[in-house]
């Protein structure tokens, strides 16, 4: 089932959490919510829900408006940050729960019941566990359990609130993986709210990366990581390196050096002002002299080898920390020290300027 | 997570339908009228019913004013003591591990599960002048049965838990790295006591008094059978009201209901304004509690 | 965490306080209490079994334990109700109420008896209007329900309400998403969290509900074998210098009351591990 939100827009109090919100998520497709704390995000799925009502705007479920629709009626899963699991009834009975309230007429009988609690733990690998109580189980476990209770009533969307946060990292990895085997098995339209990038970038057909109620960007992964439409959500994807400059008779300038912005994907033109540049480290290379392509003079600071790669801090000739991520090769190759004087020089296309 | 002490006002999935509301809501307040509003407002209306003149004359009468005597005279020494102890107890329990801890407390609460009657035979089997006790003292011209310090005794005993049961989750909660430091620092025990232990207390040690001063005032039960209800000596003020009532003069026994009364709803608003500042206190400790321990 | 810790060589008075707790204790409670099973061993086993067992005591038993589980049941309906309005709805004198429901606890009891007297009599404020329709409340067990009524009236409310505020409303709104409807999700998920506290306070009210004196000898008239609760009928047994009586049957009540007192006690101890989460 699709989802459309129009012109969403809820307050509490003096706060704005969401603010004019219109997003269009498609049939089966499984969506991140990805924001700080205050983005707006958990909101919006509230609102999606039904369990926050908006103060404008309207929710649509397959085209048809939802919003007179009452929370039990809109037949969406809602798995909370902190699992919401009945304390005093066992996994089975959570499980049961949403077919064990279906009124009388149309409810399945207690065999029926049985056979799909039965099926969906078995789905989320969790059968042998169905007389324990929640209090039983580990953050892991309780979490699927969520999940089976969600999909028991066969909702046409599922919503999951910070599903992993309150997991440990090996624990919320797995789930990740296994979240999204899931997904591609079941093919249920699904929202997910989420803090960490990484987690948004892992399993989402499509990243909504939000900002004090806005939508920054709309986007896949490889759209939202590699384009960035604006300087938050670069910010916010991955590491980056910011280099404060000024702009002078359109030019731009780091320091001394003019930088040459045919590389660069410019936000702005402006004739005068301050500009930032964006740079990932993994995009910077170091090299001992400038060999003709654009370079920037910095000074190594410390020299960090444990990892994947090797992370180098630097300081830029105008004075901005500059961290650069380069393979152990190339690392070997340069010799380098704290305290030697190289060049840095940023690979095609990936600059950012952001005039302010 | 958890408790928000402001419920979030239209959360739609836990609202309830709105006539259910009213319904309940109605039948809340029509419960709590017939139970406390309607006695309230007779207390006072039963009072006035001979006027303002026979009113103050109630109040003024020799015999209300030894029983107002009375009442405070029993309250200034119960409550002190018992208020004492519930320091005393409390510091014990919260700062030290000991065997027998939980029989203690066990026993602290005896006193709340004895009907007040029992309470008062408890006294009058052990001090009076047919017990062993109390035939000695008896003879040597200690009267304490059916005389006043059988009626302070009778009150210290029914409030004796008030105060500590107030106390002693409260200096758990408080917690002691500051009484500690204060003797790293060289503080002696009474230096570290005033200056450190009760300033962190002292919310719950008011609300412990207010709710000591309320049963030792209020006592009925207890006092009655320790007292012998002899006029202008050994009746305190519930007491004395029962002897007006049972002489038929019943707005004088209104008349000093209604001072009964508005201590009554005195130490409620006390009550109320102490547990504000209580509750936030132990919050703070417990938030305190958790960074340290982080 | 931090109040877990405890340093006898560093933190002083141990000796003190304890010392003064265990004095204090033995003197006002435990020598008071111990005189009381002193006394019951001074009684022959017939004289102890006259006194409870006497159709007069019968009676006072059956009013005493009658009256006592109605008003507790009362108050757990009502005082249920009136724990979740206040918790969960607005409305207007909200707070004075909130405050007002502790008067029972700070209302001597002497002072309650003569004004629930003066209201439910055939003339009074309440009981006029019952007259005519033939319910006598003063001096009837009816009377004596309404009393203990009103002292027990705080004991559900207060044990229900701060369970009611500590209650995550995300419970509820999981079984809203999953089609619950509203009477369904109060069945099925909040009540069952509130059960103990719930029945700790009706076990609470009902405790009071049997020693209480002041509040029932007024509206009762104390007829024996009519309306006498047994606090009324030790009295009179005090009154007329029946210690033998009065023990025997005090033995009885405090017996009751030491059961209640651990039935609550464990019911606490097993409700808080039963819903540790």
């Amino acid at each position: 089932m699709s989802i459309e939100l129009r012109n969403i827009s809820k307050r509490f109090g003096d706060f704005v959490a969401v603010d004019n919100i219109n997003l269009h998520i498609e049939t089966g497709e499984l969506v991140a919510l990805l924001g700080l704390s205050g983005s707006g995000k958990t909101t919006l799925l509230r609102i999606i829900a039904g369990l926050e009502t908006p103060d404008t705007g309207e929710v649509l479920f397959h085209g048809e408006d939802a919003s007179a629709v009452s929370v039990r009626d809109r037949k969406v899963g809602f798995v909370f940050q902190h699992y919401a699991l009945f304390r005093h009834m066992t996994v089975f009975e959570n499980v049961a729960f949403g077919l064990r309230v279906i009124p009388r007429r149309a409810r399945p009988d207690e065999a029926a019941i049985a056979r799909r609690v039965h099926e969906l733990l078995k789905l989320v690998q969790l059968d042998f566990l169905a007389d324990r109580y929640p209090s039983q189980l580990s953050g892991g476990q309780r979490q699927r359990v969520a999940l089976a209770r969600t999909l028991a009533v066969e909702p046409k969307v599922l919503l999951l609130d910070e599903p992993f946060g309150a997991l440990d990292a090996k624990v919320r990895q797995e789930l990740r993986r296994w979240l999204r085997r899931l997904h591609d098995e079941i093919k249920i339209t699904s929202v997910f709210v989420t803090h960490d990038q990484e987690e948004a970038l892992e399993l989402a057909n499509r990243i909504v990366v939000m900002n004090q109620g806005h939508i920054e960007q709309i986007g896949s992964a490889e759209e939202v990581y590699h384009h960035p439409s604006n300087a938050f959500v670069y910010n916010f994807l991955g590491n980056v390196n910011l280099f404060h400059g000024r702009i002078e008779n359109g030019r731009v300038f780091l320091g001394d050096t003019a930088v040459e912005l045919e590389n660069t994907h410019a936000h702005a033109h402006p004739q005068t002002g301050k500009a930032v540049l964006y740079v990932r480290p993994h995009l910077l290379e170091i090299v001992m002299k400038p060999n003709g392509k654009q370079t920037f003079p910095a000074t190594v600071k410390s020299i960090n080898p444990a990892g994947p790669q090797v992370k180098v801090e630097l300081v830029a000739e105008w004075g901005d920390m500059v961290q650069v991520e380069i393979d152990h090769e190339r690392y070997q190759a340069l010799h380098l020290e704290p305290g030697a004087n190289v060049f840095l020089r940023p690979k095609e296309q990936k600059l950012f300027v952001y005039s302010i | 997570m958890g408790g928000q002490a402001q419920r979030e006002p239209k959360r739609p999935g836990t609202a309830d339908p709105p006539m259910v509301r009213i319904a309940l809501i109605t039948i809340a307040l029509l419960f709590l009228a017939l139970f406390l509003f309607i006695p309230v407002i007779a207390v006072f209306a039963e009072a006035l019913a001979k006027g303002i003149g026979a009113y103050f004359a109630a109040i003024a009468d020799p015999e209300a004013r030894a029983a107002i005597r009375l009442t405070l005279m029993t309250a200034a020494i119960a409550v002190p003591l018992n208020v004492t102890f519930g320091i005393a107890a409390s510091w014990a329990i919260a700062r030290f591990d000991f065997p027998g801890k939980q029989t203690l407390l066990t026993l602290i609460d005896i006193p709340f599960s004895v009907s007040p009657v029992i309470s008062g035979m408890l006294f009058v089997l052990l001090l009076g002048v047919r017990a062993p006790l109390g035939g000695f003292l008896a003879a040597h011209g200690i009267k304490v049965i059916f005389a006043e310090p059988g009626i302070v005794l009778a009150t210290i005993f029914v409030t004796f838990p008030l105060a500590a049961r107030e106390l002693i989750p409260i200096m758990q909660a408080v917690g002691s790295e500051e009484e500690e430091a204060a003797i790293v620092l060289g503080a002696g025990g009474w230096q570290m006591f005033f200056r450190v232990t009760i300033p962190n207390v002292k919310w719950g040690l008011l609300y412990g008094l207010v709710l000591c001063n309320a049963r030792a005032m209020g006592e009925f039960g207890a006092v009655s059978v320790v007292s012998g209800h002899i006029r202008g000596h050994t009746n305190t003020m519930p007491l004395y009201v029962e002897i007006l009532y049972n002489d038929y003069q019943f707005a004088a026994a209104f008349a000093v209901s209604s001072l009964l009364t508005l201590l009554a709803i005195a130490t409620l608003v006390a009550k109320r304004f102490l547990e504000r500042r209580v509750v936030p206190a132990k919050q703070e400790q417990d938030d305190l509690a958790v960074k340290v321990a982080a | 965490m931090a109040s877990k810790t405890k340093r006898t060589n560093v933190l002083p008075g141990f000796g003190l306080t304890l010392g003064f707790t265990l004095a204090y204790l033995g003197i006002v409670v435990l020598i008071p209490i111990s005189t009381i099973f002193f006394k019951t061993f001074t009684l022959t086993w017939a004289q102890f079994w006259a006194a409870i067992a006497s159709p007069r005591t019968i009676a006072a038993y059956r009013l005493s334990f009658g009256a006592s589980i109605a008003a507790a049941l009362a108050n757990s309906v009502f005082g249920f109700i009136v724990a979740w309005s206040l918790v969960r709805y607005e409305f207007p004198g909200k707070s004075l109420i909130d405050v007002m429901v502790d008067l029972p606890f700070a209302l001597p009891t002497s002072v309650a008896g003569i004004t629930l007297t003066a209201i439910y009599a055939g003339n009074g404020w309440i009981g006029r209007y019952l007259a005519p329709l033939g319910i006598k409340v003063a001096y009837t067990p009816l009377g004596v329900a309404v009393a203990l009524t009103f002292v027990g009236l705080p004991f559900v409310v207060r044990t229900v309400q701060p369970v009611l505020e500590d209650l995550d409303q995300e419970y509820e709104e999981a079984a809203a998403t999953l089609g619950a409807s509203r009477l369904q999700t109060f069945i099925l998920v909040i009540a069952p969290a509130l059960i103990p506290a719930l029945l700790t306070g009706f076990a609470l009210a009902f405790a009071r509900a049997l020693g209480e004196y002041g509040s029932v000898v007024f509206i009762s008239g104390n007829m024996p074998m009519h309306t006498e609760v047994v606090p009324l009928l030790i009295m009179s047994k005090l009154e007329q210098f029946d210690y033998a009586g009065a023990t025997a049957i005090a033995v009885v009540m405090l017996s009751v009351s030491f059961v209640i007192l651990l039935g609550v006690n464990m019911l606490q101890r097993w409700s808080s591990r039963r819903l540790a989460a």
